[in-house]
């Protein structure tokens, strides 16, 4: 009864134990996010979820929901902070979208289109990364990698296995593979795995299954991400 | 009494493709041209920049005839825009900033697949290579940005609509597009 709180002045409801992100989600409204999963533990890191919460700067997905908050999500000022969030994950990675196979289908451009970016705002870095192709099935391009950890979340609490960490600091971060030779074919990453259906970006993927639909029909062509939701709950539903 | 508006356009780095869209705007060019008028432009072969009130630039920065084109330019044009992907942020031609220049040259000209006479080309009139692509906004201020690989011709001609009444370009959800 009492479990109410108010988004950018719209009443909604949650349970108990919600973060903010959670009841967002369960009453349809979008708060911009790339590190957020709803089957899996937050992480708070892409900042791309910072709402305020009765003045202060919080992360929507480590926010617990509770009652009478007044947040604000879609205002002029928070996405500004956004796109400055979202620039910067584009020009320290390799965005090349046109040689992207994730084009279309991909979180981190979606979030882009709905903010309205239409340049990088910042020097490009040209980092030069790895690419792990030695699985079979999957592919790891380290280029195009967020850090937003899901697939470390993934690996580790919904198939058990661990696959993935982050290590090194700062602009040195990165995936690391859990392996003697730290390469993907030698870990215990296997295609069925929910870690590989989870990088809302071009990072990790499923080999052999790019560029299967037409510009027009692919997963954001037609409608933006607030209506169509996250990458990954379309990869999981619509692959093999 | 309506002034025509003086439009040159270029492309650096590029592959023309956002020169086939501005060809794309099929019967609309001749709306365009009530109001505009082509300076330098591949659609005019005009060689020479005279003053403009707006510049559309495709492709990144790779050579050093690049840089000079862009700032010559950057000041005879008002208004400069980057049109399209590369423009924006190297595109494609700027995955070769993995590697090193020696290493592109003596893959494209040496020791690639193929290649029958070995010789990586040094005529006088090449412009010398830079060691990495950038985009436009790395070397001189541009003022508007139309992304796209290549960017339609919708997004161009609703660009210079909403110009030509004054206002700015507010891309449709699928008029914006990295790709
Ligand atoms: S991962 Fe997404 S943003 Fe990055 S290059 Fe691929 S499509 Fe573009
Ligand atoms: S590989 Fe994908 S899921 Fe894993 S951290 Fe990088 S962007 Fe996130």
């Amino acid at each position: 009864m009492n479990n109410t709180l108010c988004i950018d002045s719209q009443d909604i409801s949650f349970e108990s134990g919600q973060s903010i992100m959670q009841a967002a989600c369960a009453a349809g409204v979008f708060i911009p996010h790339l590190c957020f999963h709803p089957d899996i533990s937050p992480h708070g890191s892409c900042r791309l979820c910072m709402v305020q919460v009765d003045g202060r700067l919080l992360p929507a997905c480590t926010t617990p929901a509770m009652a009478g908050q007044k947040i604000e999500n879609n205002t002029d000022s928070l996405n500004a902070q956004r796109r400055l969030v979202t620039q910067m994950l584009f020009v320290e990675g390799d965005h090349i979208c046109p040689g992207c196979e994730k084009t279309g289908n991909c979180q981190l451009q979606a979030v882009a289109y709905f903010l309205g970016l239409l340049e990088p705002g910042l020097p490009q870095m040209y980092p030069t990364r790895n690419i792990d192709a030695s699985h079979a099935d999957v592919l790891l391009d380290f280029n195009r990698c967020i850090l937003c950890e899901l697939c470390v979340r993934a690996s580790r609490e919904m198939d058990g296995k661990n696959v993935f960490a982050i290590g090194g600091r700062g602009q040195h971060a990165h995936i690391v593979i859990n392996a003697t030779s730290g390469r993907l074919k030698d870990s215990a990453l296997s295609i069925e795995d929910r870690a590989v259906d989870v990088c809302p970006v071009g990072a990790l993927m499923k080999k052999h299954q790019a560029y299967q639909k037409p510009i027009g029909q692919r997963f954001y062509d037609q409608n933006p991400i607030d209506q169509k939701g996250d990458a990954n709950s379309h990869q999981r539903g619509e692959k093999t | 009494m309506n002034k025509k508006l003086k439009l040159a356009t270029t492309s650096l780095a590029g592959c023309f493709g956002c020169h086939m869209s501005l060809l794309d705007l099929d019967e609309r060019l001749l709306a365009l041209v009530e109001h505009v008028e082509f300076d330098r432009s591949p659609l005019t072969d005009k060689k020479h920049l005279d003053h403009c009130d707006l510049g559309l630039i495709e492709g990144g920065v790779c050579n050093a005839e690049n840089v000079e084109v862009l700032k010559d330019f950057r000041q005879h044009c008002d208004i400069l825009i980057a049109m399209g992907a590369c423009a924006i942020n190297g595109g494609i031609p700027a995955m070769r900033n993995h590697f090193t220049l020696e290493e592109c040259l003596k893959e494209s000209y040496l020791d690639g697949i193929g290649i029958t006479h070995p010789q990586i080309p040094n005529d006088a009139e090449l412009p010398p290579l830079l060691n990495q692509v950038h985009p436009l906004q790395e070397v001189v201020k541009i003022d508007y940005f139309l992304p796209g690989c290549p960017l339609s011709a919708d997004a161009i001609w609703h660009f210079f609509q909403a110009l030509l009444q004054h206002k700015t370009a507010d891309l449709s959800y699928t008029a914006l597009h990295y790709d």
